[in-house]
């Protein structure tokens, strides 16, 4: 049995954080940003997030069997 | 937010048993949650509150400490963990020495853990009086709830898969704070800008938070109150060198390797990305006390008329994260909060039922028995955190209570390994009184001198007179693990040369140096080979310092 990759999970779990921060970073109230120096760090971040994530699970891609 | 965090690993958590029977984990893997497992609530809080306490000069955990200790665990001390197939660190004492050693071992350790449980507990509950505005005392009652229920429910089986998860958790849900923060302050320049105010407002010169060696030629002329002497031998030799080669809960994440090479390698992976840890720890100390000295206030001020170091991390994620981010970077919190205690809790568990219980105090009874006795000692070393927690109330940088209990611990037991390994003529009396002394003369040095601004108690000098006042708290936690290791050295030697050995070179094998064969590594191309990885090391954190000098 192949053992389970861990950078599934890791790539998995943040690739949807980061869906969820774009989201969140795109629909709220540009005010809130005031105290993060006027950056939308939720979409911003929430963009290096998915990229993370997608590179874990992308790294874990399944290699052809021989 | 939080509740897809937890969602998320609990579905990690069902498909995890894979992890414990397969013994070949990567290397990356090992690697990482080696570092994670001390990746808690006292590296994070407690290294940024460092960081604003002493500034730059915290790095030296890290990059006098950590490194060439993972480094000497990597090369040197691996071989012989891994080689005796011992399961935990009080069992190669007593393979190697005897049964009363691995006895004291034992109970050192499991106060030990009972202390960062505390210390984890007393984060946590801060955290939530902070971002709910719960009371303290009702926090931690909370805290020690969840983390009761959390422990009987089977949370922590595969430690190792959580820990690399939170590892990323922690990395990815600070750096945002660390860039706003930096970015705020204006750079580094404006970093140094503002920590040469705080700086000249201690009565240092105003380079004094910003620079890691260039003040060390005396005690008095930087925050720590250290010369280079005692940051060399307290700090980069006798305690960390003390933590990362002797501390079951690290060394273990080494011993579930694949291979002899994969657990040497281990410790030289992990020290990569522990070499930057210093960025998302440190720096936010040094931002928050930056922020606090040029625009009033910014850290809330102790009962000692000190600012509570501890809240500089909590603070800054309250400051500058958005609802949203904020959510993540208090996940990775809680997460490492909870886990840290939980850890600490079950290794006492474990500690106390199978190594003192079993062995000394109730043999042979039935498997049921000794569950039943490790729900109590659960419940009880939650409890016995409780008052831990309470201690670390009464430090405004719970690193320096931390540190203080490694002076203790961890101190002498480098010294008994030390001899351990290298000496085939140590004792197990030898190695017993030696540990015993190394003990009870930190205690000596901590109960007779003190910390300046403090009164005779918790902060030391108990014994009625004081004989030093050190400068400061981390000054003289470092003195004491002097004090334990060079005494527990001497008396080890002494012991051992009017003590008959009573195991014999046979018996030996695998466990001390000269008698255990030479690892023949010409097979392997020179750049995996462990030697070259730790030299690098070495290197890359040499420069680091002269970087920061």
């Amino acid at each position: 049995m192949n053992q389970l990759d861990l950078r599934i999970p890791i790539g998995g779990m943040f690739a949807i954080f980061g869906a969820i921060l774009i989201v969140y970073g795109l629909v709220s109230d540009p005010a809130m940003y005031e105290r993060s120096l006027g950056i939308n760090v939720n979409l911003w971040w929430g963009i290096v997030l998915l990229l993370f994530g997608a590179t874990m699970l992308w790294l874990a891609r399944p290699k052809n069997p021989v | 937010m939080l509740g897809i965090g937890w969602a998320l690993r609990r579905f990690v958590r069902s498909s995890e048993d894979f992890f414990l029977s397969g013994r070949s984990i990567p290397a990356w893997i090992a690697g990482l949650a080696f570092i994670s497992a001390n990746l808690g609530a006292q590296e994070v809080i407690g290294m940024a509150a460092s960081g604003a306490k002493y500034g730059i000069m915290t790095s030296h955990f890290y990059w006098v400490g950590a490194m060439p200790a993972m480094v000497f665990v990597g090369l040197f001390m691996m071989p012989f963990y891994y080689g005796s197939r011992a399961r935990s660190v009080p069992e190669y004492l007593k393979l190697r020495f005897d049964e009363k050693t691995r006895g004291l071992n034992a109970i050192t350790f499991a106060i030990m853990t009972v202390f960062s449980s505390g210390i984890s507990m007393y984060a946590l509950a801060k955290l939530l009086e902070l971002v709910l505005g719960w009371n303290f005392h009702a926090s931690i009652v909370v805290t020690g709830v969840i983390v009761l229920a959390y422990i009987f429910l089977g949370g922590l089986r595969s430690a190792i898969y959580n820990e690399v998860l939170q590892f990323f958790l922690i990395v990815l849900g600070f750096l945002p704070l660390v860039l706003l923060g930096l970015k705020d302050i204006g750079g580094w320049q404006g970093l140094t800008s503002k920590l040469a105010v705080v700086a000249t407002n201690a009565g240092f010169e105003s380079g004094a938070w910003t620079h890691s060696w260039q003040y060390t030629g005396s005690p008095t002329q930087n925050p720590m109150g250290i010369e280079w002497f005692g940051l060399i031998m307290g700090l980069g030799f006798a305690m960390s060198f003390g933590y990362w080669c002797t501390d079951f809960l690290v060394v273990q994440r080494a011993m579930a390797a694949g291979s002899m090479t994969a657990a040497r390698r281990t410790p030289l992976i992990a020290a990569w990305p522990k070499m930057f840890m210093p960025l998302l720890v440190i720096l936010p100390g040094m931002l928050a006390i930056g922020l606090h000295a040029t625009r009033g206030g910014f850290l809330p001020i102790g009962s000692d008329g000190h600012p509570n170091y501890n809240l500089a991390i909590p603070m800054l994620l309250a400051h500058y994260l958005p609802t949203g981010l904020l959510g993540l970077g208090l996940t990775a919190l809680m997460a490492s909060f909870m886990s840290g205690m939980a850890g600490n809790v079950t290794a006492f568990n474990t500690v106390w039922t199978y190594d003192i219980y079993q062995t000394y105090l109730r043999p042979g009874q039935t498997d049921r028995h000794y569950l039943r006795v490790g729900h109590v000692a659960t419940v009880f070393g939650i409890l016995a955190s409780v008052v831990a927690a309470y201690a670390a109330t009464r430090f405004n940088n719970i690193n320096d209570i931390l540190q203080l209990v490694f002076s203790f611990v961890n101190g002498p037991l480098f010294a008994t390994f030390l001899l351990g390994m290298f000496w085939k003529r140590s004792t197990g009396h030898g190695a017993f009184v030696g540990l015993l002394v190394g003990t009870v003369m930190a205690a000596l040095h901590y109960g007779l001198t003190l910390p300046q601004g403090s009164g005779p108690g918790i902060h030391g000098g108990f014994l009625g007179t004081t004989l030093h006042v050190y400068p400061s708290e981390m000054a003289l936690n470092f003195w004491t693990a002097i004090v334990a290791w060079t005494s527990c050295f001497v008396t080890t030697i002494a012991v051992s040369l009017l003590t008959k050995r009573t195991k014999t070179d046979e018996e030996l094998r695998g466990l001390v140096y000269s008698l255990t064969p030479r690892i023949e590594e010409g097979y392997m191309v020179w750049w995996k080979r462990p030697v070259t990885l730790g030299i690098a090391v070495l290197v890359v954190s040499a420069i680091l310092n002269l970087i920061f000098w």
